[in-house]
């Protein structure tokens, strides 16, 4: 079953700024999905448009076969959202606020406090259940948009940049319990600067750019259209005045750091044996740029050069 | 009850106890205010200039102006609640949590709307208590008095609403009420009976809604009124329809809340 479809999906805003130009989408269900774009490409105007805060302009939008226009109550009771900006009301206790968002989905106190009780305990917000929300930290404000998206147990959670400004410890954390969330069978659509993030956690993937879709394919074939990466090489001693690599394409950063580009059927073995006929021992190395990245700026800049 | 039934009112009692536990939370704000202010007119008005007034409509001063002292508390604070209540929660985006549930236009709106009154009808018994200090109430007609103290305060909360769509800063939903609400509540017959005035200025006050509240209203507590009764139910009624056909039509057309 399709988690997410979306067909000929188009919005103008009102000033004639034209966001999406025919968005054409699917999701399956269980997947992990990630859309990625360039700020502006018109990710947060789809977002908006499947759970309802942007009227699109045409186009139509279905969330697990339930068309969102014919049954906006049903498909709505489908999506959990985590939003880019804190929505949530400040001066709100922590834990009333899970138990608030629950209600508008037609749960009742006795059965969302159980619910908010265990959401709180995961993400590590029990001891501040009855805290305003104002006085989260970042990072905790971010966590309690999650557990308020997933209160009403959504079948298919949307993130709009679940771990902007998040520090790398918890950002790991939220990895490990999305997937979590995943493998119980939620869908998970999410958008992300973090390409890194999109690479670790999502199956499949899409590039919108400048209101349209120009990639639409799982994670593993997109990254083996990659031809060409770029290592760094720390070495244990200068490198000699004459040093040289044949045939290699490579800069030499400092007295101790090579900085090499290598195509995907050349592989390594070719540069270290050229290093170490030089008697030139490299200590540690690693990979410059994240993959994911090098595919995502590749795919753009040949976008807008069509446009 | 049917299951969508049972989600709809579960949603529609989540919004509202919100909306009361916010006024309530802000009590200094919300509650205590109008009781201070409502006092100081029932020492001022009711009892040092009202006693070098003598009676008006066969009451002493202090009995004939209390009904409208109080409707007009109950007026200010169901609009104020709505619209400051409404506004705030588009200011901080926190209207997104109710926009992305599965809850109709028509509940999001009767959520505001119960809690608007709900704040009205709370205050207006603060009120109500702060005025038998001063003269003691005997409710005549208990059915006109409470149906219309209710109507009233849905009525404004409906304006209320309508001002928070609108409305693009907190200065916004302080225009109203200053520079038009409060007029027409002090037009509207709250501190005297239109029949003191010149016959021109008596049908201008007729074009004031709020004349036929506090009228009605007066009439049920007190059994006097300026207006035929009727009419001002039919009026209230009216206008009731109109503000919520408005208003439902400017929430489905997601005027001010959706992109």
């Amino acid at each position: 079953m399709k988690a997410l479809s979306i067909n000929n999906l188009t919005k103008t805003y009102s000033n004639g700024f034209e966001a999406l130009k025919g968005i054409q989408l699917t999701v399956e269900q269980g997947d992990f999905f990630a859309l990625l774009g360039p700020n502006g490409a018109g990710k947060s105007t789809t977002i908006g448009i499947i759970t309802s805060l942007v009227t699109k302009s045409s186009g139509h939008i279905s969330v697990f076969d339930t068309d969102i226009d014919l049954s906006p109550e049903v498909a709505k009771s489908y999506i959990g959202l985590v939003p880019q900006e804190f929505n949530f009301n400040g001066f709100e206790q922590v834990k009333h606020i899970l138990i608030t968002q629950a209600g508008y989905y037609g749960i009742p106190e006795k059965q969302a406090e159980p619910r908010a009780d265990e959401l709180l305990l995961q993400l590590g917000l029990w001891d501040k259940r009855h805290t305003a929300a104002r006085a989260l930290s970042g990072g905790m404000k971010r966590r309690l948009m999650i557990a308020r998206a997933l209160v009403h147990k959504p079948k298919l959670l949307i993130l709009d940049e679940p771990t902007a400004g998040v520090d790398i410890e918890l950002r790991r954390s939220m990895w490990a319990f999305l997937q979590d969330i995943n493998e119980q069978g939620t869908t998970i659509i999410l958008t992300t600067h973090y390409l890194e993030e999109a690479e670790n956690l999502c199956r499949n993937i899409a590039i919108i750019d400048q209101g349209k879709i120009i990639e639409n394919t799982n994670m593993k074939s997109l990254l083996n259209r990659l031809d060409k990466e770029t290592f760094i090489l720390y070495l244990k001693e200068s490198l000699p005045s004459n040093f040289v690599l044949k045939d290699i394409i490579y800069q030499q950063v400092d007295d101790t750091i090579l900085e090499i580009e290598i195509s995907r059927d050349e592989g390594l073995n070719t540069v270290f044996s050229l290093l170490s006929q030089q008697n030139i021992e490299v200590s540690s190395m690693k990979n410059k740029a994240n993959r994911l990245e090098e595919l995502f700026l590749s795919l753009v800049e040949k976008s807008e050069a069509t446009l | 009850m049917s299951s969508q039934l049972s989600r709809r009112w579960v949603a529609f009692n989540t919004l509202l106890t919100r909306e009361i536990r916010r006024f309530i939370r802000i009590w200094p704000q919300t509650l205590l205010p109008p009781a201070i202010t409502m006092t100081l007119y029932f020492i001022i008005f009711g009892n040092l200039i009202g006693s070098r007034i003598g009676e008006m409509g066969g009451f002493s001063y202090m009995e004939y102006i209390a009904p409208g002292i109080i409707m007009m508390s109950v007026i200010n604070n169901a609009y104020a609640n709505v619209a400051s209540s409404f506004y705030s929660a588009k200011f901080q985006s926190h209207i997104e949590e109710l926009l992305v549930a599965p809850i109709p236009n028509h509940l999001i709106l009767a959520g505001y709307v119960a809690g608007g009154t709900a704040r009205g009808l709370c205050v207006g018994l603060i009120v109500t208590l702060v005025s038998l200090f001063f003269t003691s109430i005997e409710i005549q007609h208990l059915f006109i008095t409470i149906s219309m103290v209710v109507l009233s305060a849905i009525m404004f909360a409906l304006g209320g609403f309508i001002n928070a769509i609108y409305a693009r800063s907190f200065d916004e939903i302080s225009i109203i009420p200053t520079f038009i609400l409060t007029p027409m509540t002090y037009l509207g017959g709250v501190f005297y009976s239109i029949s003191l005035l010149p016959d021109f200025w008596q049908n201008v006050s007729l074009l004031n809604p709020i004349l036929y509240m506090v009228n009605a209203f007066r009439f049920g507590m007190l059994g006097v009124s300026d207006i035929a009764v009727e009419i001002a139910f039919s009026i209230i009624l009216i206008c009731i329809a109109g503000l919520t056909s408005f208003a439902l039509y400017l929430l489905n057309k997601g005027t001010g809340i959706r992109n």
